[in-house]
């Protein structure tokens, strides 16, 4: 059993949302319960699912499989097995497998005593998820609008929406996320550089206080958020992240329908240039 | 649900922390120490003190230095009208020189020579303070990561202001200054070069750029999870874990039954954000060196799918073109 040195006492009954006893358990390192459960089932469905998807397609290269969505004329309908079936079902099987991890993210979570941060952060990866392929498409009409499954597919998707609006670096909603993204970046490479120097201040040194981390940015900018801070401010940096993304691809389409440069206009035209 | 840590509830005010004291040969710290509760709520409400010493002066002055050119070039280019420079200012840029000027290291000012005096105020600056980062934690006896991580983001914008354009033979190849301007230079560039995300390295500087923003995240909430447990006193927790550290990591191994340590997290953070930038200028630099089509290069190396004929045809293709 990959069982830690500390861990047996902290392996309690209880604490599960719905299942009583029933999937308290853990498999290995892994805890169960009755998340764990639903999410395998969506999971396996999923992935034999892509793995059908693939050998019905037209080729085994990893980079080059492709589950893609319906044709636009079927709508917000059902469609054929092998035209876009395949991708309606592996997308309910992402989302019950999605909201599955995070509700044994909470159990977990009541079984230790601890906040619900992580499944309350991992649903906003969701929600920006769910913004893609269910939120927009319903919006547009047709699922024909989400994205395929395939790694570089993918990414040709991104490129075509995106130059269908023109140029999306203007969307205003994606210059937030963007600059959310480089900020978060930043601000773990200062957070993990900061603990990593002051744990390992090199040969002969003693390791490092909380003091020091506040004197070194001090120092060095004038403000020290403390080790609390960093922690809300890393959080709250992440998933803004993650919910401008949604949004900007929300609006693309459903809200605005013209080239995102051309948006920009209303400020041109704000009343106080009038001379 | 009960507390979750997300704001202070009690800010405390005493005399302000002035820091551990700087060994003989520095400066003296400036400024007297406010509080803010604002701040407070967040995170320490106390501003101040800061050190300048001479490479903390050297960069500001030479960042402003940078900051003023672009500005005034950008003021000149809209007649020197207030209003215009308010309303158009998204819109203005200060360009690199012109093809024809190749290398040349001073074209005519208006013709690209401020642009390279902004560049070169601007690394210049950037470079000081990765210094004086360095040598902010040596005066403290700390490790000197903070320093080698920011020489990683200065890497991508030196490669992509100074290096790439050096081994193209032109600075009319870097990136102008400007809001608008900057990202009509990127998208031109992902174009001209086959799409950039074709580019292997791009997918990589992208993965880490998501990761690291998945790592914040996990680490942020998990550290905030565990705040009843003091988990934000890291280095106690590296040093001799307690509870909170044996939680945080339980929970992770019961979810995705792999976890870091208190100490190793911040290992993965560090290499993850340093990585970013890192793989991005490598990316950067091989682009129109080394590869002129990141498409056409992915189908070579079988990594591109194929599409339909949409029954264009490749003007590259035609007879006569110069290979």
């Amino acid at each position: 059993m990959a069982l830690l040195s500390f861990e047996r006492k902290y392996r309690v009954r209880g604490g599960t949302l719905i299942g009583g006893d029933l999937f308290d358990f853990w498999a290995g390192p892994f805890y169960v319960g009755f998340f764990g459960v639903t999410g395998l089932f969506f999971t396996i469905l999923g992935t034999a699912l892509i793995f059908y998807g693939a050998a019905i397609g037209p080729t085994w290269n990893p980079w080059l499989i492709s589950i893609a969505p319906p044709d636009l004329k079927y709508g917000l309908g059902l469609a054929p097995l092998r035209e876009g079936g395949i991708w309606q079902i592996v997308t309910i099987s992402a989302v019950g497998s999605f909201v599955s991890w995070m509700l044994r993210e909470v159990e977990i979570c009541r079984k230790l005593g601890m906040g619900y941060h992580v499944p309350f952060a991992f649903g906003v990866a969701i929600f920006a998820y769910v913004s893609l392929v269910v939120i927009r498409p319903f919006l547009l009409g047709a699922w024909g609008f989400g994205f395929p499954y395939g790694i570089f597919s993918h990414l040709d998707w991104v490129s075509n929406t995106g130059y269908q609006y023109l140029h999306f670096h203007y969307n205003p909603a994606h210059m937030i996320a963007v600059t959310f993204f480089f900020t978060t970046t930043l601000a773990l490479a200062l957070h993990g550089s900061l603990i990593l120097q002051s744990t390992n201040p090199g040969r002969g040194q003693e390791v490092k206080t909380p003091e020091h981390e506040d004197s070194f940015f001090r120092d060095l900018i004038g403000y020290s958020v403390g080790t609390l801070g960093i922690h809300r401010v890393g959080l709250f940096l992440a998933l803004s992240a993650g919910f401008w993304s949604a949004i900007c691809i929300i609006i693309s389409g459903p809200f605005w329908s013209r080239g995102w440069p051309e948006w920009w206009s209303w400020w041109l035209d704000l009343p106080i240039w009038r001379q | 649900m009960g507390y979750q840590n997300i704001f202070t509830q009690v800010q405390v005010r005493s005399v302000p922390e002035m820091g551990v004291a700087l060994p003989p040969g520095n400066w003296s710290r400036d400024g007297t120490p406010s509080y803010n509760w604002l701040m407070g709520k967040i995170g320490e409400a106390q501003i101040g003190p800061f050190y300048l010493g001479r490479l903390g002066l050297a960069s500001l002055f030479l960042g402003f230095l940078a900051f003023e050119i672009v500005g005034l070039n950008m003021w000149a280019s809209v007649n020197w009208d207030p209003v215009q420079f308010l309303r158009q200012l998204p819109w203005l840029a200060l360009e690199p020189p012109s093809p024809k000027w190749g290398l040349k290291v001073l074209p005519p000012l208006a013709e690209g020579g401020w642009w390279l005096i902004a560049g070169f105020c601007m690394t210049t600056s950037l470079i000081l303070w990765n210094i004086r980062i360095y040598m902010r934690a040596k005066a403290l006896n700390m490790g000197t990561h903070t320093a080698w991580a920011f020489a990683s983001a200065l890497w991508l914008m030196i490669v992509l202001g100074f290096l790439r354009p050096l081994a193209m033979g032109s600075w009319s190849e870097a990136v102008p200054f400007g809001i608008f301007p900057h990202l009509d230079w990127t998208a031109a560039f992902s174009i001209r070069y086959g799409n950039l995300f074709y580019n292997p390295f791009h997918c990589l500087s992208i993965v880490f750029l998501y990761g690291s923003t998945l790592l914040f995240a996990m680490h942020g909430a998990t550290i905030l999870a565990v705040g009843r447990y003091g988990g934000e006193r890291e280095i106690e927790q590296i040093t001799d874990r307690g509870t909170a550290s044996e939680r945080a990591a339980l929970f992770w191994r019961w979810t995705m039954g792999f976890n870091a340590t208190m100490e190793s997290v911040h290992r993965w953070a560090w290499w993850f954000a340093v990585l970013t930038t890192l793989t991005g200028g490598i990316g950067i630099l091989l682009t129109g060196t080394v590869v002129d089509n990141w498409y056409l290069w992915a189908q070579e190396h079988s990594y591109a799918p194929l599409y339909p004929s949409t029954g264009t045809i490749d003007p590259a293709t035609l007879p006569g073109v110069v290979k």
